[in-house]
């Protein structure tokens, strides 16, 4: 058994869609993309109808700015959905990080780092209580995130009334500044997610979190400190969320603590899982929720273009995300992939997958493949 | 919180929510081991304790009136747990019925409007809306194997836009008192006097009928479904129907929430907002397991109660209104790793290896009826 | 199991002690954030109101004396009346022919904002008639201060805005990007919320929220007895133009012989009005009702019919619902007014803007609240207007009038 683990590569879609040479399908990662490009084609179209161009300098820049802010926050939350987890915190991470920033620097370039080092400190913590909560008390990821952030949503409130704090002009810049249509943020994502790639593709924290996600058991059962794993996916989440407020709070010029009625956790999931990470855990990738974070960002830009109803829009999206996932559980139906080897193993060892404290929203809710891959052991 | 003599042990590696026959004894320790097995039991007691608590802050409260009031404050809330336990116990997640409460109340304003003869037609029409939605929820959850967290998020985002696309942004129209009776009126009726509200008639019924449901081959079915839906379906359940009727129930129950609610206040522009996530943790606080398989309907209106009791202890212990959220967290987190905790267990930690595919051999656990 | 627990129980009290830690001083959590929340808790002692953050002295002089002042302009139109206004001139921005006006817009999320919007939009299409207007564009932030930064990016890059109107959804914000507007050099109007600038064009605004919630205490401290109990209902905290209501409230109540038996956060969401009002009807009388928004006030009122009190003296808004619940109660009320007419204002600011007149730097638009006298007329003059509807919309004389409001 240990062995099969052990020569089971991490899968992410991004190494199948370009590593993989056996592997005639699209990966889900491949797919993402395709429907990307498929979005900005038919959004340049439809400005391009109107006499406007989608690919301007200044939609470029709405777009990539659009996209920066919920990209830190999705790419977080892909580490903690490959866990098989959930964070529903996020937003009120985000919020407490900008005003811890702001607070602590006053206004004061001389205080800058210790304020990125204090609001990613307090970010970090609370992803540590999250971890925490979640892998040694045994409580529902869903339902310890969701009190977590009750907690701080309650803190906040009673301690800061609205907006606080000043961000000094050079840091201000992390929000403001860009390179031709391209946003300091966004290069500093890139780096947050190349760094997030390795850490997963190529680290033995992040096959782990794979091996987590895929299955709690067999990993467990394989040697791996799977509190450990969950623990780190959340810091990694939280910290990402705490960059998210650095930047929130570089644009506003202070931090606020009514970031959290923006809907980051819930819109960051739905990044994630549009960018063809499996809500169950075990199989995604970064790439992919950049991808799902481009899509969502293309969509608010062709809106705002098109002066487009922002109710309509909310309509629009939830209908693309079911979609999308419809077309991801058709596709992934595909016993080949590593991941079904920790599944097999999982079927073999006992059936319907783990389930403790920490099932995750909508495990049994079988997508496609878990389904198939366990009949399939039966057989 | 001395380990409890629960025989159904979840052992450390995570059990499936079917519990083991427990050793034999003797009737009452049964009794006793059901009582007390599960978590359901801890709702129970926060339940008591909380109302001790509001109780010992101002008598008052225990006054047959100010019980009605609390009760027909709570319906809508039990109500609505009631449609998330079917949802959850299968495995399954509802996030849509916030915005369909929402959604069902700017339906009732818009197209009654005021006129008492358009009352019964629009409840008729709503109570298919809701059927609609909680259908439509169901079948891309498993037809089209989409997990239910993305579907009922998509179709609040669906319903969130649509109903504020068709008013303009905020609800127009009005309610008439023919419909609003129902959330706002009771039996007798004399307003400003003791009467029983209707819509604490309607939640008992609700449960009632929600109880002999579990107790039914299909509630035995759902729940074996929600504990492991391979082996449900290799013992012959259609898995599919089992859990989109659990999407109807939700999707029904949140238009009966929504009745009670635009009756119980009318409309205002924020109706609905934030319930799919009281109603799970209502859920959740009885002990119901997300993920599935586990928990009693009853146990999730205790839940429903309990949270709407804790908010009205908030406020009688003049809490600050914006620490109450974090108080709020931690006893939800207290509460849920309280019932998760490892308990010590006479019987030996039973691993569940059973081979793929065979359906385990024990009856999934009933639910508990017990007095609300 | 044993480690589960301890480590349970260890974290059930931190968190506690965590929640305790807020109301006296700095969380235990973090050393930083410790840091960073001790300097915040010095200026907030005392939490709220009139010793909050939000109150200041000369400013809540100021509106208080606004409300007697006789503002400049026709009188038939409220929205082109200023109060003390201080011209400048904006020849630099003439410009003719059809001109394209951009609008970020906060959000469209209660119906203040929607009536508004739609008064908004009325008073555009006559322009566009008269071929002033050759677009409109709208961008709506959806309550999302980021995105309406962004919004308010993407008017300056395109560069082809006119003028560029903003509604900014906070004050504090939304500065920055509001300043990198103005060096645009293209004509900036900001309304309703401000900024922490002073580089727009013109700031427009009724006289503002420590009138509104004035005018309300006021009202409660004519019309009650010395220890008379008001229960203050809220929206959200941390909103400026809502806190500032408050703290003038606050202020007046503590000066008086009026005791606050307590003020809670509802989120405009009536259930939960109504469930507030409830429990306190259990627990005592209340004489009065201070809210600093009207939605959800005919919950506030139902509460004491189901309870079988008397009504209280009650302060609500300019909302049709509660006007009509007023009316036919007969009840001692006030329909503060924080007018909606002010989103005529700036379409109207771009046109004089366009032609080169002057405008007033802040332009002060009269607020005066709708008293018991003046019932009747208002609700005779929006007799065909749908519930949660602003009775001082000023858009009667508008071409789309009635069915644009009506229809919405």
């Amino acid at each position: 058994m240990s062995t099969a683990v052990s020569t089971a590569s991490p899968s992410t879609g991004s190494a199948k869609s370009t590593s993989g040479p056996r592997r005639r399908r699209l990966g889900s990662t491949g797919i993402v993309y395709l429907a990307l490009v498929g979005i900005l084609v038919i959004s340049a179209g439809l400005v391009a109808a109107q006499g406007g161009n989608f690919f301007s300098q200044g939609n470029l820049f709405y777009l990539l700015s659009q996209t920066s802010l919920l990209g830190f926050v999705a790419i977080g939350q892909t580490f903690v959905i490959l866990c098989k987890s959930l964070d529903l915190s996020v937003g009120y991470v985000v919020a407490w990080s900008s005003l811890v920033a702001a607070t602590t620097m006053a206004g004061d370039p001389s205080r800058i780092w210790l304020g990125v080092v204090a609001a990613l400190a307090v970010a970090a913590g609370v992803g540590l209580v999250n971890g925490l909560v979640i892998s040694k008390l045994r409580v529902n990821s869903f339902i310890a995130t969701l009190g977590v952030g009750l907690i701080i949503k309650g803190y906040l409130d009673t301690q800061y009334k609205g907006p606080s704090g000043e961000i000094p002009k050079a840091f201000q810049g992390f929000g403001y500044t860009r390179i031709g249509p391209v946003p300091i943020s966004v290069i500093v994502l890139a780096v947050v997610m190349v760094l997030g790639v390795v850490l997963l593709n190529r680290t033995r924290s992040g096959y782990h979190m794979f091996a987590v996600g895929g299955n709690i058991d067999v990993a467990r059962l394989s040697g791996i400190r799977t509190d450990r794993s969950i623990i780190l996916a959340h810091v990694l989440c939280s910290l990402c969320a705490g960059v998210a407020g650095l930047l929130i709070a570089a644009r506003f010029g202070t931090g606020n603590a009514l970031v959290y009625t923006y809907g980051y956790d819930l819109n960051s999931i739905a990044a994630v899982v549009l960018g063809g990470t499996l809500l169950m855990g075990g199989r995604g990738s970064i790439m992919g929720t950049i991808a799902g974070v481009l899509i969502l960002a293309s969509l608010d830009t062709v809106f705002n273009v098109l002066d487009v109803s922002p109710f309509f829009k909310d309509v629009l999206r939830g209908a693309i995300i079911i979609a999308a996932v419809a077309m991801y559980a058709r596709r992934q139906i595909d016993p080949a992939s590593s991941r079904a080897r920790f599944r097999a193993l999982a079927q073999s060892v006992r059936p319907g997958g783990a389930r403790d404290g920490q099932a995750p929203p909508g495990s049994s809710s079988a997508s496609a493949p878990s389904t198939s891959s366990g009949k399939e052991a039966t057989r | 919180m001395s380990a409890s003599t629960s025989a159904t042990t979840p052992s450390g590696t995570g059990t499936a929510g079917a519990p083991q026959p427990g050793p034999s004894g003797n009737g009452f320790s049964r009794l006793v081991q059901r009582a007390t097995s599960g978590s359901s039991w801890t709702v129970y007691a926060l339940l008591i304790v909380v109302f001790v608590a509001i109780l010992v802050m101002n008598p008052s409260f225990g006054e047959p009136m100010s019980l009605m009031a609390f009760l027909k404050k709570a319906a809508p809330l039990i109500v609505l747990a009631i449609g998330q336990y079917f949802v959850i116990v299968s495995g399954e997640f509802d996030l849509s019925v916030g915005s369909l409460v929402g959604a069902q109340v700017v339906i009732a304003a818009k197209l009654i409007d005021g006129e008492e003869s358009m009352t019964w037609p629009v409840i008729g029409l709503m109570v298919l809306f809701g059927l609609g939605v909680g259908l439509i929820n169901g079948l891309i959850v498993t037809l089209l194997k989409v997990p239910s967290f993305i579907t009922t998020l998509g179709m609040m985002l669906v319903l969130y836009g649509a109903i504020r696309l068709w008013t303009g942004g905020a609800p127009t129209g009005s309610l008439t008192e023919g419909f609003r009776q129902w959330g706002r009126g009771g039996f007798p009726d004399t307003p400003g006097q003791f009467q029983v509200p209707y819509a604490v008639l309607i939640t008992l019924v609700l449960g009632v009928v929600a109880v002999i449901i579990m107790r039914r081959p299909y509630g035995r079915t759902l729940v074996a479904t929600g504990d492991n839906d391979v082996a449900a379906a290799f013992s012959g359940a259609s898995v599919w129907w089992v859990r989109t009727r659990a999407f109807l129930f939700s999707g029904f129950m949140a238009t009966v929430a929504g009745i009670l609610i635009g009756g119980y206040a009318g409309v205002t522009a924020q109706v609905g907002d934030g319930l799919e996530f009281m109603a799970i943790t209502a859920v959740v606080l009885g002990g119901v397991v997300l993920g599935g398989g586990r928990g009693s309907v009853v146990a999730a209106m205790a839940g429903a109660l309990t949270l709407e009791a804790l908010f009205t202890l908030f406020n009688q212990l003049s809490l600050p209104s914006t620490i109450r959220p974090a108080v709020q967290g931690v006893i939800i987190i207290a509460a849920v790793a309280y019932a998760a905790m490892p308990r010590r267990s006479k019987a030996a930690p039973s691993s569940p290896t059973t081979p793929a595919g065979v359906p385990e051999p024990t009856v999934p656990k009933e639910p508990q009826p017990a007095a609300p | 199991m044993r480690r589960s627990r301890v480590l349970m129980a260890g974290a059930a009290t931190a968190a506690l002690l965590f929640t305790a830690a807020c109301t006296t001083d700095a969380p235990a959590d973090t050393p930083d954030a410790g840091a960073a929340a001790t300097e915040e808790s010095t200026e907030e002692s005392d939490e709220s109101g009139a010793n909050s953050q939000w109150f200041v002295q000369a400013d809540y002089e100021r509106q208080l004396a606004q409300r007697s002042a006789v503002p400049e302009g026709p009188g038939e139109q409220p929205w082109l009346q200023a109060i003390d206004p201080e011209y400048v001139d904006t020849a630099q921005y003439a410009k003719e022919g059809g001109k394209k006006l951009c609008f970020s817009n906060a959000s469209v999320s209660n119906p203040w904002r929607v009536t508004g919007f739609i008064t908004m939009q009325q008073q555009v299409e006559v322009l566009k008639a008269s071929g002033d207007i050759s677009e409109f564009r709208v961008s709506d932030a959806a309550d999302d201060d980021n995105k309406q930064i962004s919004d308010i990016q993407a008017f300056v890059e395109a560069g082809d805005c006119d003028a560029i109107i903003i509604s900014p959804s906070t004050t504090a914000t939304l500065t920055p990007a509001v300043e990198a507007a103005c060096e645009s050099g293209k004509p900036v109007i900001v309304f309703d919320r401000g900024v922490n600038s002073d580089c727009m064009v013109t700031y427009i605004h009724p006289i503002g929220g420590y009138a509104y919630g004035a005018d309300g205490a006021e009202f409660l401290v004519e019309n009650l007895e010395p220890g008379s109990k008001v229960l203050a209902l809220r929206i959200l905290p941390g909103v400026d133009v809502l806190e500032n209501r408050w703290a003038a409230a606050d202020k007046i109540f503590s000066e008086s012989e009026i005791e606050v038996v307590g003020q809670e956060f509802t989120g405009g969401d009536g259930a939960k009005i109504k469930d507030i009002v409830t429990q306190y009807l259990q627990r005592g009388d209340v004489d009065g009702i201070w809210m600093d928004a009207g939605d959800g006030a005919v919950a506030a009122v139902e509460a004491f019919e189901d309870a079988g009190k008397p009504y209280p003296v009650f302060m609500g808004e300019d909302e049709l619902s509660f006007m009509r619940k007023w009316q036919e109660t007969d009840m001692t009320a006030l329909g503060a007014v924080y007018s909606n007419f002010q989103w005529r204002t700036p379409i109207l600011a771009a046109q004089k803007i366009w032609n080169g007149e002057q405008v007033p730097a802040e332009w002060v638009l009269p607020q005066s609240p709708i008293t018991g006298e003046d019932l009747e007329f208002y609700l005779d003059a929006n007799k065909d207007m749908p519930s949660l509807h602003y009775a001082k919309f000023g858009g009667e004389d508008l071409p789309g009038f009635p069915t644009a409001w009506t229809d919405r």
